[in-house]
């Protein structure tokens, strides 16, 4: 199928999305580290095709789409499903009505 | 409707859809959520060369109540920056990595690894790449240019014959190929079945997580593919962004950690030096 993206555009995808998480002092998680020492490694092959190359790059792929993907979908989840229903009160004063009331309360409610 | 947009809707219809605005929230349900109880994510490598999770001092054991360990430092890692990316609460539906340990490790469906690979050959016959449509036009013509050449290249990678069909008992999957695919999943450890379980039960298709796992897809290609029928649909009728986006990313989000998952549990790196050639 198609070719993969350069391992230079993945790394900074995968670096984005840990500042995403960890804020300013990315650089000290174990998730840095790790991720920059595993692209410094893969970096260098004689190979025209090296298979354990395309293997770390659609590995870095697939991290980073977990990385976005997961951090996307929380922000939809936030953005249109993180509140619940309206209360009867407020669905009522949408329109411009108002809940009925009765004196003393309803025979069932206490 | 077929069968595709049939688990797709049931899939759909067991969420909660509300409308977003800017009252206050309703104390209604009753899922208290944990908030995040410690600073810092570590790990630590405990007996039997198997890695733990620190949560501060404390380990993180399993729903189950065992130790959480994992096989390798990469999947630690992993786990932890799941865990060290939870804000003032924990939302445990986005640290898919953690439920797939938390799954391997306590098996709560005592499933053992033929069960699985029986499960999974039973999926072929309804796979997804087989199933086709015979109208509209449109679709049938976007199925076979999409879905062929991943069923061409798995047939010929696996020197098998899987085929598809457009009736609604589906195609027909030979014993042979059966066969084949049960000798080259027993050669996978428990853990990276679970993987593939889980992955397999997203995209709705064997063929497709197979070409994932095999790395000739990526994940977004794969999540593509799986959710062809819908897109051609949005095509059509347009896009709803708090449903079709937030499945699309839901989705991607959970094949990708399946299929790292799989990566990391049959991982065995080694460094090889070669000699420099004057």
């Amino acid at each position: 199928m198609a070719a993969l993206s350069s391992p230079l555009r993945v790394c900074r995808g995968i670096l984005k999305e840990l500042r995403a998480i960890q804020g300013p002092d990315y650089k000290r998680s174990l998730a840095y580290n790790y991720i920059m020492e595993q692209f410094r490694k893969n970096k260098v092959t004689g190979e025209r095709y090296c298979r354990a190359q395309h293997e770390s790059n659609h590995d870095s792929h697939t991290y980073l789409c977990l990385l976005a993907s997961t951090r996307t979908h929380m922000a939809l989840h936030e953005l249109y499903h993180s509140k619940g229903e309206h209360s009867t009160k407020s669905a009522a004063a949408m329109v411009g009505l108002r809940l009925p009331t009765q004196p003393g309360g309803k025979g069932w409610e206490k | 409707m077929t069968t595709t947009m049939l688990r797709r809707l049931h899939s759909r219809l067991g969420r909660v859809l509300s409308p977003a605005h800017l009252c206050t929230r309703s104390q209604s349900s009753a899922t208290a959520e944990r908030k995040r109880f410690y600073q810092d994510v570590s790990i630590s490598q405990g007996e039997g060369g198997l890695y733990e999770i620190n949560l501060d001092r404390r380990k993180l054991k399993t729903p189950g109540g065992k130790l959480f360990t994992v096989p390798n430092e990469a999947l630690a890692i992993a786990v932890a920056t799941e865990w060290d990316a939870q804000r003032d609460t924990l939302k445990f539906y986005t640290m898919h990595l953690s439920t797939l340990c938390n799954t391997a490790l306590d098996n709560p469906t005592q499933r053992n690894k033929d069960q699985m690979i029986t499960a999974a050959l039973k999926f072929l016959e309804t796979d997804t790449v087989c199933y086709r449509v015979d109208e509209p036009n449109a679709l049938v013509e976007l199925q076979k240019n999409e879905w062929d050449p991943v069923l061409h290249w798995m047939e010929k990678r696996y020197d098998v014959t899987i085929g598809s069909s457009s009736s609604i008992l589906g195609p027909e999957i030979p014993n042979a190929t059966k066969d084949t695919f049960r000798q080259h999943l027993t050669s996978y450890n428990f853990w990276s079945l679970t993987g593939l379980e889980y992955v397999i039960t997203q995209l709705k298709s064997v063929v497709l997580s197979m070409g994932m796992i095999d790395r000739h897809l990526t994940v977004e290609q794969a999540v593509l593919l799986s959710r062809l029928e819908e897109e051609y649909q949005i095509g059509f009728w347009g896009n709803v962004e708090w449903a079709h986006d937030y499945d699309m990313y839901e989705l991607r989000a959970r094949t990708a950690a399946g299929a790292l998952f799989v990566h990391l549990a049959s991982e065995s790196s080694t460094v090889k030096r070669k000699l420099m050639q004057d």
